[in-house]
Parts: structure tokens; C-alpha cells; sequence
């Protein structure tokens, strides 16, 4: 498949987006003092201990917010239009960017899915 | 003492044929000869960046350019704050004795000297490009999400968001240099092609070309007599996913360390420039800096508050909505017309005693700030 966004070099994400394609959304839990964050750095924010593990969310949230995207970047995204990104705030606590069915409102619990998107699989998530 | 001696622009919009430097130069010779200045007089030069023209060390290229041979001369990067950015380095420059005349310049012909889609997917690169450009985010969609959660955490409406953008209009209409200027109304703007609702197409600023200067001096040089009189800055994040307090984005902080820096209050500001590159911009930055109240914006528009006549004159060149964006030009442009009103120059757009005034930039998402006081001596 080939990817209409190239990711960075970076491994971290490298290894997060493959752990999506296998159907997971990984976050960080620091190993010093218990906080959780997004996206993974391999360093805690909290407290700075280089001591970071990797956890899987169960999928289920709440969407912070949400925007339909008409107008998308390239025309090679042009087919997937109109669709949704929204801001989900994950139930461990962290808040990620992914796609989202378009109908969703503000605060509504949703559980993740995933779906193909230019090239790429992404989490999608829909009503709980 | 930092004084804004001079400033000039080209005119903004679709500038067949214009190139970055080209640009760069025009702006620059307007302000020099606007504060009574030869090139040669100019010891320290600033400029930002120009996504059509990418180069490790742009403000040599204009001193170049130009002909000049600065003692301090580098690029800045804030985003859409670098304009205000660059003001406030150049107050530093002069007032630690280092510099006597700072041009500052800012151009790009980012209308003409690309395509839209190129546009589009350079800007969206302020986004995280491994967890949130790869959804198809583009700047309108990280704005949108804003534009959402805003609109429902404070009861902001569509019509709100649309009466902003009425006002920079008519503002636009009477400036000869801004982009757009034909007036549009608050059903336009809500029936305008959807962009990332809830944003619409006319909730957005229109991508330009054009070039904007002014000098910073240590002594007035010209009868126009504008001082900085205080500046600040905030950064609280730089991806909108890692925004954490959606109610204070850096944006008050900034402004009240500009004021302290000032010695004023927000209730001194007699002429407001705050950065508009969309209208959930200008609204959550006028209401999170505490000029209305929270989702107040909208209605001090429709009551006339930021019109000429107005108690808070606000972006009468048109702003980044209407007088239009040429990336940094575009945010330094709310300072050069705010140096315009306090020196009595603003011709037919004039704001009657427009002693003091309040610039502010955002750059990013919501991600980096930077507040300037400016008054009239």
C-alpha cells in the first residue's frame, strides 16, 4: 500500500503506527510516577524519568471535540472527503487525534475501530 | 526607548509575477524612506520565514539585497506571531544599546508562488506530522476542532464567528492595499462552502502575497512619534492535541506580561490589534484576553464596538480575514496599522484619540503568543 502522508523516522512512532495497523492504540505510562501520556515520547513530561512503558487503551472514550474536513489537503484524499477528525479523550486518560464518524456530537462515549485511510490504517472511532 | 520610526507595504492579494524578495524590498524602502532613513543607516535587520522560499539564513539574503551590512542580523520563526516576534526582539536591540535602527521585514508570495494544494499542506505541517497530520488535518481542521469545542464549552455561535468577519470586511474596504473589499454579510459568511465545520470558507483568511517592513529605532527619526512601550510572550503548547486548558492558551498570559512590562491596564488600550487568521481566533483570543466577555465577540460586533467609532477599534485595515495573509506580513501587518493610528495616519480609517494600542500574534495553534503595548508620545 502506498501512504499518501509519509511519517517522520522517528521509531516511536514508527512502532505506534504498527502496533494501529495490528489493531491496537498504544500509550505511555511513566514507570517513576504513574503518569499516563500521548503521544509516546520515551521520556515522561510529568516528572522527566526516562523510565516510560508502553500500555494499550481499551478503546473506549469520550470526544472532546470534533471538526468535518470538506476541504482536505491533497487531491489524493479528495475520495475519503467529507470526513471527521476529532480530539478523543481516551477513559486512561489521555487525549489523541484520530477519525471519527462524521455524526458524533461533543461528549459522546465512543470506542475506537479502524478503517483505511490514504494508504494507511487509522483508528476511527464511532458511538460506544 | 523603542520607537516605530517608519513603516511601509506593498499592497496584498494575487500579485502576478512577485517574488518573495521582490517583495521584501519594495516593503523595506517604503519604511525606510517613511522614517527618514538611508539603507545604510539600518545596524540591525530581522526578518521570518517564507514557506515559498525556504533558506537557512533569509535575513542576510535581504540585507543583501538591499545593500545594507547590519551588526546583528538573523531569521525568526513564532508562526503567524513572528511579525510581533521580531517587533519585540528589535525593542530589545535598541533599548540594551546593541542597535540604533532595526529594520524588521516580513514577505512572501504565497498566493503566486505556489500552488493552493502546496499551500495547504505546507501550513498543515504546524500540526504533529506522525499524529495528526497523517488524519488529513489541515490548519482549517485544527482550527475547526477549536472553533467545536469553544463554540460548545462557551455557547459561541455561527452567527457570532460570522459578524467577525462582516467587521474585518468592512474595515478592508476602506484600506487601497487589502485583499478582499467587497463587503459581505453575516448570511454570506454562514452560506459560504464549508471548509472543517464548523468552519466556512468565509470564516477563514484568504492565502496572499505581499510584504510589510517597519524600523525600530532609539531616537524618533520622523514626526511620527510611536513608542513600544511594553511586550510579552506565552507558549503553552505547540500541537493542538496538547492543549491542556482550552479557556487559557497562553493568549492572557502574554497579554498581561506585555501590560506589566507597560506599567497599563487592558483598560488603557484605546486601539486593538489581535491577530484574526480565523474568525474562532479573533473571538476566543479578544475573550481569553478579557477585552469582551467569554462568547461576547460576536455581539460587541454587531453592536459597532470594534467599528472606527467604536470603544474598541479593532484590525481597521481588515486584518488577517480580509486585508489578507501572507504568513509573517500577515500578523506584522496588525502592528503597522496599529503604528498608523496612534501617529494620526490612517487616513479615512482614522480612530479618533488612538493614544495608546494593544498588538497580539498567535502562532501555531493557539501556541504561541506574543502582546505588544505600543503608545503615542
Amino acid at each position: 500500500m502506498t501512504e499518501t502522508i509519509s511519517l517522520s523516522t522517528d521509531p516511536i512512532a514508527r512502532r505506534w503506527w504498527a502496533d494501529v495497523a495490528g489493531g491496537r492504540i498504544g500509550y505511555e505510562r511513566c514507570a517513576d510516577c504513574g503518569a499516563a501520556q500521548f503521544y509516546p515520547r520515551g521520556h515522561c513530561t510529568a516528572c522527566g524519568s526516562r523510565r516510560v512503558e508502553t500500555q494499550y487503551a481499551a478503546g473506549t472514550g469520550t470526544i472532546f471535540s470534533i471538526t468535518v474536513v470538506h476541504r482536505p489537503p491533497s487531491p489524493a484524499l479528495q475520495p475519503f472527503a467529507p470526513y471527521a477528525i476529532a480530539l478523543v479523550d481516551l477513559d486512561e486518560g489521555v487525549r489523541l487525534m484520530a477519525h471519527a464518524d462524521p455524526a458524533l456530537a461533543i461528549g459522546a462515549r465512543v470506542r475506537a475501530g479502524f478503517t483505511s485511510f490514504g494508504g494507511r490504517v487509522v483508528p476511527r472511532f464511532a458511538a460506544e | 526607548m523603542a520607537f516605530i520610526s517608519g513603516v511601509g507595504n506593498t499592497r496584498y492579494g494575487k500579485i502576478d509575477g512577485c517574488t518573495t524578495m521582490g517583495l521584501a524590498a519594495e516593503a523595506a524602502h517604503a519604511a525606510l524612506d517613511d522614517a527618514g532613513l538611508r539603507p545604510k543607516e539600518i545596524d540591525g535587520l530581522l526578518t521570518g520565514y517564507a514557506t515559498t522560499m525556504p533558506h537557512i539564513m533569509l535575513a542576510t539574503v535581504i540585507a543583501e539585497r538591499l545593500g545594507v551590512r547590519p551588526a546583528y542580523a538573523h531569521a525568526l520563526q513564532a508562526g503567524g506571531a513572528t511579525g510581533v516576534a521580531m517587533a519585540m526582539l528589535a525593542k530589545i536591540l535598541v533599548d540594551s544599546g546593541r542597535c540604533r535602527a532595526v529594520l524588521i521585514v516580513a514577505a512572501e508570495n504565497r498566493a503566486s508562488g505556489q500552488s493552493r494544494d502546496q499551500a495547504i499542506q505546507t501550513l498543515a505541517q504546524a500540526g504533529h506530522p506522525d499524529y495528526e497530520v497523517p488524519y488529513g488535518a489541515t490548519i482549517p481542521a485544527y482550527y475547526g476542532l477549536l472553533a467545536a469545542r469553544y463554540m460548545h464549552q462557551f455557547g459561541v455561535t455561527d452567527v457570532d464567528l460570522a459578524e467577525l468577519a462582516v467587521v474585518m470586511r468592512r474595515h478592508a474596504g476602506r484600506h487601497p492595499d487589502a485583499h478582499l473589499r467587497a463587503p459581505i454579510s453575516r448570511d454570506d459568511v454562514m452560506a459560504s462552502k464549508p471548509i472543517a465545520l464548523p468552519l466556512r470558507l468565509l470564516d477563514c483568511c484568504p492565502v496572499s502575497d505581499g510584504g510589510i517592513a517597519a524600523v525600530i529605532t532609539r531616537e524618533p527619526t520622523a514626526a511620527a512619534k510611536v513608542r513600544i512601550r511594553g511586550a510579552g510572550q506565552a507558549h503553552f503548547h505547540q500541537h493542538i492535541s496538547c492543549a491542556r486548558d482550552w479557556a487559557d492558551m497562553g493568549a492572557k498570559a502574554s497579554a498581561d506580561r506585555a501590560l506589566a512590562d507597560a506599567g497599563m491596564a487592558l483598560g488603557d488600550m484605546r486601539y486593538l490589534a489581535v491577530y484574526d487568521s480565523f474568525t474562532i481566533t479573533l473571538a476566543m483570543l479578544l475573550e481569553e484576553i478579557g477585552f469582551v466577555r467569554r462568547a461576547g465577540a460576536g455581539e460587541a460586533a454587531a453592536a459597532g464596538r470594534f467599528d472606527l467609532t467604536g470603544d474598541l477599534p479593532l484590525n481597521t485595515h481588515g486584518g488577517l480575514l480580509s486585508f489578507g495573509h501572507c504568513g509573517v506580513g500577515g500578523g506584522l501587518a496588525h502592528l503597522v496599522e496599529t503604528q498608523r493610528q496612534l501617529a494620526g495616519r490612517a487616513g479615512e480609517r482614522q480612530v479618533r484619540n488612538a493614544t495608546t494600542g494593544f498588538v497580539h500574534g498567535d502562532g501555531g495553534v493557539m501556541s504561541s503568543h506574543v502582546s505588544m503595548v505600543l503608545e503615542r508620545v
